[in-house]
């Protein structure tokens, strides 16, 4: 059976269009696959890749022709990306665990972590104690805490974050985190809802505190830079730059740059508390 | 005799389908491959009725984000499928030329909003509302419903409007013949002979909202607890992979693709319920 030539035309050239489009594509396909990776790569913490690309950003501008990536991934990814090498240095936002101390890690910067509630919430501390009892659900009324009588919006981050895992740590303990609890998947996300809601209450790295939100006084403590560095106020996790052995080449010389007094002060203005004391703004 | 030519074309729209069907069994088996193990680990009664989620302690019940998918969609349903069906019936029967042509263009332009920016305006509008008019912290059960019930519209308005045009003219004629008014018609004689295309739009209208994330996310405050009134934050199966899987690994990110496979199931038994439902006429 023979069809109309129109359809028969039309069908050839749909056909030469999609022989063609392969042709194309596949070279390009191919290419992509093949391309080799060139420069440094660090992987790993969300809370520590914006310090990280604010100083990429700087070492590349001051070292044409170089290129560092920074990916995110989370903590416990960073790590793992370190010891089988497919990033050159991981990003860490809690400390190494005893089967990853065999690693080689460098503590770049230290962050706070603020409980932060609404600033038109009256409470303006609470001990230790009273903010487990919160987040583990036993104190559910600011009432009873010295506040309004209105029930806690308890806000938490999500499982496999640095930044909760720093919290639980640091301050839960061995209690859980009652699941009735908000989950938010950002720090920023966590001061929005706490910006909107008079009852909320939340965790958010220190050097993100703005004055939408109200950083509560821990045990008496004023949560600054200062008390973090002497260490009287105890919620602060290190910033760790982590690898599977010392770094060489590019890698060591971006750690340098970010360890020099001109990287620790980028680190300070943007929030962070240096790890060499005297680079502080 | 087909032409070589011709045969050749044909192989290649052969191949071009066949590919993309392909790329859903690609998909199945990884879901699949990767979620199975640990279902096969927890349990599977455990892990489809297990009501903790608690990764870190290694704990995979998703029983509380089943109930919220349910919870959130039916919520949709009883918001969006009312106000839908009432549109397409204005659209088919009601409205002047130039009204629809200005609505039903408006609808599909309702179908193009990219969900962030549902999710963004329910964040900045809705949940704000929810909190300061209803009580809870806005973030619940209600905001989701509305969010989605919105988000559902042009599909359901869609299908349930060809369906309700594409009756034949000698139904809606001999009703007018025997005396009956317009809305008589439309009630008994136009609603029951389309009424399988309409049970299909509300199915597919469904399907789309269960299986939306990125909006949810940003309304429904994901607590992993099992809810207990419209005004409680709830986590869907969706945002429950999607709020995740940035730090998860091992066991933890298996578990979030066995939550990709029960959601599978749930999508492909509302797709064929939706196909049996325009079948059976």
């Amino acid at each position: 059976m023979k069809r109309p030539n129109g359809s028969v035309g039309i069908l050839r050239r749909i056909g030469a269009v999609l022989c063609a489009v392969a042709l194309l594509v596949a070279p390009a396909l191919l290419s992509g696959c093949s391309r080799t990776q060139a420069g440094t790569i660090l992987a790993g913490s969300t809370s520590v890749q914006p310090f990280a690309e604010v100083l990429a950003e700087e070492y590349m501008t001051l070292h044409p022709g170089t290129s560092i990536d920074i990916q995110g991934g989370g903590s416990a990814a960073g790590i793992m990306a370190a010891q089988n090498g497919t990033a050159d240095i991981g990003m860490s936002s809690r400390s190494l665990n005893d089967t990853e101390k065999g690693l080689w890690s460098v503590e770049i910067a230290r962050d706070g972590l603020a409980i932060v509630v609404n600033p038109a919430n009256p409470v303006q501390g609470l001990t230790t104690a009273q903010v487990r009892d919160i987040y583990s659900a036993a104190v559910t009324n600011w009432s009873q805490l010295g506040g309004h009588d209105a029930k806690i919006h308890v806000i938490t981050r999500e499982e496999g974050s640095g930044t909760r895992s720093a919290f639980e740590s640091l301050l839960m303990g061995k209690v859980q985190i009652t699941p009735k609890a908000i989950v938010q998947d950002s720090n920023g996300a966590v001061r929005q809802l706490v910006t909107d809601d008079p009852d909320a209450i939340g965790f958010i790295s220190l050097g993100l505190v703005t004055d939408k939100v109200k950083a509560l006084d821990l045990d008496g403590v004023v949560p600054t830079d200062a008390h973090v560095v002497d260490g009287t106020y105890k919620l602060s996790r290190p910033f760790l730059f982590v690898a599977a052995s010392e770094p060489t080449g590019q890698a060591k010389d971006f750690v340098d740059f970010t360890l020099s007094a001109a990287g620790q002060k980028m680190l300070a203005t943007e929030g962070l508390i240096p790890a060499t004391v005297g680079a502080m703004p | 005799m087909k032409s070589p030519m011709e045969r050749f074309t044909e192989r290649i729209f052969l191949v071009v389908a066949l590919s993309s069907l392909s790329v859903l069994a690609l998909i199945t088996v990884f879901i699949f491959v990767e979620g199975v193990p640990i279902i096969a680990k927890v349990g599977f009664f455990r892990f489809v009725f297990g009501t903790v989620w608690a990764p870190s302690q290694n704990l995979y019940g998703i029983f509380p984000m089943i109930v919220g998918s349910v919870a959130v969609t039916l919520g949709a349903a009883v918001i969006g499928v009312p106000i839908a069906l009432c549109c397409s019936i204005f659209l088919a029967e009601f409205a002047p030329a130039a009204v629809r042509n200005v609505v039903r263009p408006a609808i599909q332009l309702l179908a193009g909003i990219p969900s962030v920016v549902y999710g963004f305006w329910g964040l900045l509008f809705v949940v704000p509302f929810i909190r300061v008019y209803l009580g809870g912290p806005g973030l619940s059960i209600l905001a989701g419903s509305i969010i989605l019930g919105i988000m559902m519209l042009p599909t359901v308005i869609s299908i349930s409007e060809v369906s309700l045009l594409s009756l034949p003219r000698q139904y809606k004629e001999g009703a007018f013949a025997l005396g009956l008014t317009h809305w008589q018609t439309i009630r008994t004689v136009l609603l029951p002979a389309a009424k399988s295309g309409i049970v299909a739009a509300i199915i597919l209208g469904i399907g789309r909202a269960i299986g939306e994330t990125m909006a949810v996310i940003m309304v429904l405050g994901n607590a992993v607890a099992i809810p207990e009134s419209i005004l409680d934050p709830a986590r869907t199966l969706t945002t429950n992979i999607g709020i995740e899987m940035g730090y998860a690994s091992g066991d933890h990110q298996q578990a979030l693709f066995a939550t990709g496979i029960v959601l599978l199931a749930i999508i492909m038994l509302l797709n064929a319920s939706a196909q049996l439902a325009t079948r059976r006429k």
